[in-house]
């Protein structure tokens, strides 16, 4: 076994936490505070190519591993996961068109978002179809040479350049009846809707998104009309690598505020790391961050591999949300009244680390998805 | 144009001192390496340099193993290659200048860039003694340089005001902060670098112009004291403090 990340991972670990404590980092409270996404900010970051590292120079990538980009996506996320978001939404965006685009799709959108010219967006959910996408409303329906898409969809992150949009192209045939098109957010008929004043990733936009006789092109169908619920499973695959790794970031941030808190606090004239029961709780919260961190390096290796990683991927997905939740619930109780003041920043990290369990297909989906592998 | 960079690895700034068994060098033991601030500035103003007219721009290094890395991160920043000059780092700066020298000699460099010292070692000796082995013009502890059709002209901060240099190339220039601003590597830098050369020489074994004898830490921070009583009880033992024993007023 091997567990020495290379020379290439350690060099982009030592770049991204870089980029993130030198740009990121300063205006993380502010932005949070005033529900603020910045696109400047992300346009800085993406300058150093982190939302590609994975893509290939073709397509306007660094030819990196996987791997690092899921350290990346680590070291950012532990600065502010917010806007990592923006970053990882190339990923949600960028994987589909990669894997079942055409050549001409490739160029004209994945290498915005790879290069991260351009903001992705997947739009997938709708207020009807949370875990169950099969209930999609939104409909597409081919029109001489255009599909005339018409729906709405919800909690969608990023105000993005380029959507994947999932819509019902045959209802008969249920999930098989489910296509995926590539919409410009320019196009006639596209709106966002209202803006959700969200718990946490407060800097990161969500929103409702409505499609009124959008037209696109037929060139716009991404893949296989009747194949997006296929190309949707692979995609939220992949995507519960990133959003472990997000997470992931979280707990270090929140393991780390509380050992330097932990020293510093003095309360019964000695530091409160002295006293057995936070050390313990310390202890705790370092053991979990360690093992989720495994979980999670494992899945993004198991895929760069080529292996099978969908069970891993839902593991670490689920192990690494939930550790997240305990530990940054913890360090918030280590900072005690201070940890539950915004002028600390170990609430936000609480907040922020909430949603980890509920997107990218719930906790409880994702025990679907582990026991379906054990038992299939 | 082409472009020597020398680099050094320092210990971090936050890095805890320890004082190896020995007295006369550091515990390695923890020590963070990082590439000598200084000598970052000399590397940015070498790639602004390639990115404004074309220069084909050598990292080199005097050091063991540990520098390779260092030399990677060069390289990812732009350099087209990096040298390792493999040599007990022994703190003596004319070994490492005679290393820097033998190095150069003949092999075009139009330009030659260090840091104007050695971030912990202080010593700002390097540069200098590289120009003198080499013969060349030298401009220190550089603010701002421009180069013209085989001349330069560097500004120095000096007392109370700018110092201007001029002189031919080639020469030696060594850096101060605020030259520029250094950056980080992309990506793409990072990972292009893999395929980029980074050689090995053998250094010689030079006779140690001056060995260092012994390093210690500074003796430690006396505990502060807490004054008692009320304010004006503690207004006049602070007082009599700053009369009497730190002897301020």
């Amino acid at each position: 076994m091997q567990f020495e990340l290379s020379e290439e991972n350690k060099m982009i670990q030592k770049l991204a936490r870089q980029v993130a404590e030198t740009y990121i980092a300063p205006s993380v409270q502010e932005r949070d505070e005033e529900e603020r996404f910045d696109r400047a900010l992300f346009d800085k970051v993406a300058s150093y190519g982190f939302q590609g590292i994975h893509y290939q120079d073709q397509y306007g990538g660094s030819g990196g591993d996987y791997l690092s980009y899921i350290i990346a996506t680590e070291e950012i996320a532990r600065v502010d996961v917010s806007l990592c978001i923006a970053i990882g939404g190339g990923g949600l965006g960028g994987f589909p068109i990669h894997s079942y685009g055409t050549e001409e799709q490739k160029q004209k959108y994945l290498r915005p978002l790879v290069e991260g010219t351009a903001l992705g967006g997947f739009a997938l959910t709708e207020p009807g179809a949370g875990s169950d996408a099969s209930a999609q409303q939104t409909t597409a329906v081919l029109e001489g040479d255009q599909w005339v898409i018409n729906g709405s969809k919800c909690f969608i992150s990023n105000y993005a350049d380029i959507y994947l949009v999932i819509a019902v192209t045959d209802r008969s045939k249920g999930l098989k009846g489910l296509s995926c098109f590539i919409v410009e957010k320019d196009t006639p008929g596209f709106t966002m809707g209202k803006k959700e004043h969200k718990m946490g990733l407060r800097s990161a936009v969500t929103t409702e998104i409505i499609l009124q006789d959008v037209r696109v092109p037929k060139a716009n169908l991404l893949g296989k009309e009747g194949e997006a619920f296929k190309y949707c499973m692979q995609t939220l695959d992949v995507g519960r690598i990133g959003c472990a790794a997000q997470a992931l970031g979280i707990a270090q941030a929140a393991l780390e505020h509380s050992i330097k808190y932990a020293k510093e606090r003095c309360q019964f004239g000695k530091p409160i790391a002295a006293n057995q029961g936070v050390s313990f709780m310390l202890a705790d919260m370092a053991t979990k961050v360690e093992a989720a961190r495994l979980l999670t390096y494992q899945a993004a290796w198991l895929k760069q591999n080529g292996r099978p990683y969908g069970k891993q991927a839902a593991m670490a997905k689920k192990f690494t949300t939930d550790i997240a939740m305990e530990v940054t619930t913890d360090a918030v109780q280590i900072f005690g009244g201070y940890g539950y003041s915004r002028e600390y920043p170990v609430e936000k990290l609480m907040r922020d680390a909430k949603v980890h369990q509920i997107f990218e297909g719930t906790n409880q989906i994702q025990r679907i998805v582990i026991a379906g592998n054990l038992l299939k | 144009m082409k472009i020597l960079v020398a680099l050094k690895q320092v210990p971090d700034t936050e890095t805890k001192i320890k004082v190896a068994a020995d007295g006369r060098s550091l515990d390695p033991i923890d020590v963070k390496w990082i590439t000598n601030p200084y000598d970052e500035n000399a590397m940015e103003e070498a790639l602004r340099i390639k990115e404004a007219q074309g220069a084909e721009v050598v990292a080199v290094s005097v050091g063991g193993e540990r520098t390779r890395e260092m030399l990677r991160n060069a390289l990812a920043l732009g350099a087209d290659s990096a040298v390792l000059i493999r040599a007990l780092e022994t703190g003596d700066p004319l070994s490492v200048a005679r290393h820097l020298a033998a190095y150069a000699q003949g092999k075009g460099f139009d330009l030659l860039l260090l840091g104007h010292m050695g971030f912990g070692g202080d010593n700002g000796a390097v540069g200098p003694m590289l120009a003198e082995l080499l013969g060349l013009a030298q401009a220190t502890v550089v603010t701002r340089l421009e180069l013209g059709e085989g001349c330069f002209r560097a500004e120095r901060e000096a007392e109370g005001g700018t110092e201007v240099i001029e002189g031919s190339l080639p020469a030696v220039i060594t850096t101060q902060r605020g030259l520029n601003e250094p950056r980080y590597p992309t990506l793409k830098g990072i990972i292009g670098a893999k395929k980029k050369p980074l050689e090995e020489l053998e250094g010689t074994a030079t006779e140690a112009a001056i060995s260092i004898s012994a390093i210690a830490l500074p003796p430690a921070r006396p505990e502060g004291r807490k004054l008692e009583g009320n304010a004006a009880a503690q207004a006049a033992a602070l007082l009599q403090l700053l009369r009497e024993e730190a002897k301020v007023i």
